[in-house]
This record gives C-alpha cells, structure tokens and sequence, in this order.
C-alpha cells in the first residue's frame, strides 16, 4: 500500500499539506483592506458632500426648509476641516481635505502592528497563512522588498520602528474627534438650525459618537502606548510612580488583547460614518432627529 | 456497530547521508488505524508501530503534552503528536502526518532539533543583580509579565512554523521565536544585570526579520502569547535604544537612563 508523494518545494508561494481552507483569513483581509482603500479614495476625490453645516454645501428637497436639514456633522475622513480653519493659509488649497487627513490616520494604522500582521500576509504573502510558503508578492517587490526576505531590517520597512510617532499624532486626532462628537450634540445654534436651540441629538450625533469611542479604543489599545505606559520598565514595583503605571498596563493590556478587534470594527465605522453623513448630504438618505 | 477507521499518510524517509552526499528522502505510506474513543495522533502512531510497521521513528516522552518531544506536522500543521485529538480531525480523508520541515531529517517523524540549542547556549544567561541572592525580594507584579514565558516546553514548534527559518532559511541571522521569549524573559526580569540584551536581541538574534505575522502564537501548544508579549515588547525596546531619535536625544541631555 505504499504511495510515494513527492515532498513538495515547502518554499514556494502556496505550497502546503494543509487541507483546511487557510486562504479565507487571506482573502478576506485583501477584500476588507481593498474596499476601505478604494472607497476613502473615491469620498477624498468626491471633494464635497463631506460636512453639513453650510445649506450651501448639501443637497436640499426641492420645496423643504432649508434650516432643517444643516447638521452639526463633519466626515472623520475630512477631520480637522483645515481650509476652513485656516482659509488664508490654505486659499491655494481647492482639493477635499481629506487628502491632507487621510495621510495622518493612514500612516497610524500603516505601520501598527495588526495591519502588519495583516497586509504582510494578504497582500504580501510573507506568508499567507501559517505553514504555508510565501515568498515576497510582486507587490512588495514593487515596494521595495529585495528579492530576498528581509523582514524589516531595510528601507522602507525599517520605518515600521518608528510607529510610536504616528500613534503621538493620532492620539491628537482623538482630542480633534471628540471635539466632533461634542458638536454633533452641541453645535447646532450656531449653524443655524431650524428651532434655534442649541442641542439636539440625531441618528448622525450617534453615529459620530461610536465613531470617536470605536477609534479611541482602537488607537489607545495600541502596542506602542502599552509599552510607554510601562512595557519599557523592568521594575514595576520600584516607585509608586512605576506602580500606578504597571496598574495602567495591566488595564491596557486587556484592552490591547482585542487590538485586532478594534482595528476592524473601527476601521468599517469610520467608513460607515463617512457613507452616512456623505448621503445626507446629498438628500439620499435623511437622518432623524431623536430629540 | 464498526469502529470508525482513518487512513493515515505518514512520512517514511531516510537522513541525509554528508559522506556520500546522498539527500534527505522518503515518501508518504498510507495505514488505517481503527479510533478508539479518547485517541490522539500519538497513539495512532504507537498502534502503527504494534501492527505494521515496527520500524516507524517517532520521539515522545510524556504523552501529557509537557516534553516537547512529539512535535511533527499534522495536515501540514505543527502540532503534538500527543495533544492533538482524532475527534478534533476530519477522518473522511487521509491525515498526513509529517516531522518538522524546518529541522534536517533523521528519520521518519524524528528530526534534528541540535540548532536550536546552540541558539540558546549562544545567549548569555541570567546575571544577577546582587552578590548576595540571599537579600533579593522579589514582587509578585514584576514577575507576572514573565511568568508566562516560563510555560515553555520547547517543542519547537514555533521555530518550525516561522517562516523566517522555515521557508526563508535564515538560521544564520535568526534565533527564531522561542528565542525572543527566553530574550524577553530575561530582559524584563528585574534583576538581571545585563544591560546588553536589547542590542543582542537585535543584532544576533536577528528580531528586525521578524514580520509580526504571529504564526508562532497560532502553533504554540503552552498558548504563550509569544509576538504580543515577547516579541512586540522587544521591538518596542529595540526602537527606543536604537530607532526612536527622541530616545536618543533624552539619553544625549540625561533625561532617559543610558541601558
Ligand atoms: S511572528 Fe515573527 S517570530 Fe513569530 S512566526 Fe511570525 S515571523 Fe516568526
Ligand atoms: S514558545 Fe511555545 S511553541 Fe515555542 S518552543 Fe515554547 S512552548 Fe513550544
Ligand atoms: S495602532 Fe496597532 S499597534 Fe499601534
Ligand atoms: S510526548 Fe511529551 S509533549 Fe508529546
């Protein structure tokens, strides 16, 4: 009953005796990634519909009073609103400013540990799935791998060491969000809503909220701020100042445990926030007042 | 009613011969074995060697999951021979059961494992802190981060699935992941003296070739969390020593300890 099978080129991309379907995780990931990426793409090119503060800036019924459909809303993708801030600085400025936002978030969560984990596998097949062969894709040729494997010992992937500088820059975009999710509850006088009253809280005020909560568990789980809480220390129990911080740790670290969890729920929600406030704005879909 | 039956593929194959150069060979062999309730591969591999095949190489010592010493590939995944359950596996097609393919083949399920330690005879040990242990006190806090480096069993298994030794060969720049968790373990350990072993973490045993894609934590049967705990945390460590430029001016102007 001999059966002779050759031994396979373990090395070779694909080349397994799993008989499982470990190409699923991968795919999915490539099709999740790639929509995100395509449809932020398309909303920044849109270069409107992305806030709905001004009556001039959406899409209003014919015949409907134009003061009941301004919102306090403003796209996470287009966050902070800089031509608006600074419209002297940015007066040569005429592009969506999600093209000067997306670049911040983008590098945060290119260079994080998850997305790593996940992109290296999905897209660049180093390796695809555990005990699978995965020589370097086309696709991280193209970015510069060499054609040997050199994990990140060399341009460009050397500069995933320096993710802690991305995570300090998105640590300031919460503070800039929460700022949003206030306004999306108490920033409606001074657009100019129908009822003049100042707050109100509508389907997009919620959404918004979840957004900020969503990316603030995902960007404070992050394994760069767990080690700066305490990560880098060798003794905890050293000072009360390093026992305040190992408390902190241990605290993060249950949140850090679900990295990946939030990574995604809050990458489809920033997504969605966009999709839900881009529609309003265009009198597609008509958000609700809850009271 | 019939006892259920699984086919089972297993490689059968010979060492490489240095002398006469002759090449690592073998081939799959197809047996049945009936599956008694409670059975794990182990114990499949045992039922081959009483029936057919008396000759079959396969190493194990406890067959309670702690030796480290059944470590092979089960349907192309590294796994112990002794904890993998048959009822946790399809049996209406054949289970392949292979050794390790990152360690040179001595025969059949037995492979050289010598690599790894000279891996880790090459990493300097624990240096203590003090002269006199007799005097340390130690907190339960600044242990619990390394206890669980200390469940270990060294199976290797991690070290087989790495695809940094596995498919990459990089065994002249890699020490692989059970050596970032020994390397983790002592670095975080608050009293060990050595004030070297980040630089070593990067510049023998290679961690700049690990890519995070956590295949090691998938495989590890002691569920050491081993690239969340051990090996992001010494990057991390590897960045502010060598990468972070405001590490380094903070150490210049003496607001950061000099490692
Ligand atoms: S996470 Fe790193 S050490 Fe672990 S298997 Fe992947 S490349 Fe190897
Ligand atoms: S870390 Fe886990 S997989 Fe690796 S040798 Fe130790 S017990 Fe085995
Ligand atoms: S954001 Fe994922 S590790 Fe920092
Ligand atoms: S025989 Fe000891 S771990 Fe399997």
């Amino acid at each position: 009953m001999a059966k002779t099978v050759v031994i396979q080129d373990i090395n070779a991309t694909g080349a397994t005796e799993r008989n499982d379907g470990w190409w699923v995780e991968p795919l999915m990931v490539l099709g999740g990634l790639g929509l995100f990426i395509v449809y932020a793409t398309w909303a920044a090119i849109q270069g409107e519909f992305y806030a709905m503060e001004k009556v001039e800036e959406i899409i209003i019924p014919a015949g409907a009073n134009a003061a009941e459909f301004v919102r306090p809303y403003l796209s996470p993708i287009c966050s902070p609103d800089l031509p608006r801030w600074f419209p002297e600085l940015f007066s040569w400025y005429q592009w969506s400013p999600a093209f000067l936002i997306l670049p911040f978030p983008g590098a945060f969560r290119a260079t994080c540990y998850y997305y790593r984990k996940a992109y290296y596998r999905s897209f660049f097949t180093t390796p695809a799935a555990c005990s699978v062969g995965g020589q370097p894709s086309p696709l991280s040729k193209l970015l510069g791998f060499t054609k040997k494997y050199t994990g990140e010992t060399q341009f460009p992937m050397y500069f995933q060491n320096l993710h802690r500088f991305t995570f300090y820059i998105a640590a300031l975009f919460m503070v800039i969000l929460a700022y949003d999710a206030y306004q999306g509850f108490f920033g409606w006088e001074h657009i100019g809503y129908a009822d003049g009253k100042n707050f109100h809280v509508g389907v997009g005020s919620l959404v918004i909220l979840g957004n900020v909560v969503l990316l603030g568990l995902y960007t404070f789980s992050c394994h760069s701020w767990r080690h700066l809480l305490a990560g880098k220390l060798d003794c905890f129990s050293c000072s009360d100042f390093t026992s305040k911080r190992f408390d902190a740790w241990k605290r993060q670290s249950f949140l850090n445990e679900h990295h990946m969890l939030f990574a995604w729920v809050s990458l489809i929600w920033v997504g969605f926030t966009d999709l839900y406030i881009r529609l309003c704005a265009m009198g597609i879909w008509q958000d609700r007042i809850l009271f | 009613m019939a006892k259920a039956e699984a086919t089972f593929h297993v490689f059968r194959g010979e060492a490489a011969d240095a002398e006469s150069g002759v090449e690592a060979s073998g081939e799959y062999q197809e047996y049945k074995v009936p599956v008694e309730e409670g059975m794990v591969v182990l114990d499949a591999m045992h039922y081959i060697q009483g029936e057919d095949a008396p000759d079959l190489a396969v190493r194990w010592n406890c067959k309670a999951a702690k030796c480290g010493s059944c470590s092979a590939e089960i349907n192309g995944k590294p796994r112990l021979l002794c904890k993998q359950r048959m009822d946790a596996l399809p049996l209406d097609e054949p289970i392949v059961v292979s050794p390790l393919k990152t360690f040179p083949l001595v025969k059949d399920l037995v492979t050289d494992v010598s690599w790894n330690y000279k891996m880790n005879a090459a990493i300097p040990p624990f240096q203590p802190k003090e002269e006199d242990t007799d005097k340390w006190e130690v907190f339960e806090n600044d242990v619990v981060r390394t206890q669980e480096f200390r469940k270990c069993i060294e199976c290797f298994l991690c070290q087989d699935v790495c695809h940094v030794l596995r498919n990459h060969d990089r065994k002249d720049a890699f020490a692989g992941p059970r050596f970032m968790v020994r390397l983790a373990s002592l670095d975080m350990h608050p009293m060990d003296a050595r004030n070297d072993r980040v630089k070593y973490t990067k510049e023998e045993a290679g961690i700049g070739l690990c890519n995070i894609t956590k295949c090691c934590t998938e495989v590890c049967p002691e569920d050491i969390k081993i690239t969340d705990n051990a090996i992001i945390p010494m990057k991390e460590r590897v960045v502010d020593e060598f990468y972070d430029p405001v590490m380094k001016v903070l150490r210049g102007i003496g607001l950061a300890h000099k490692k």
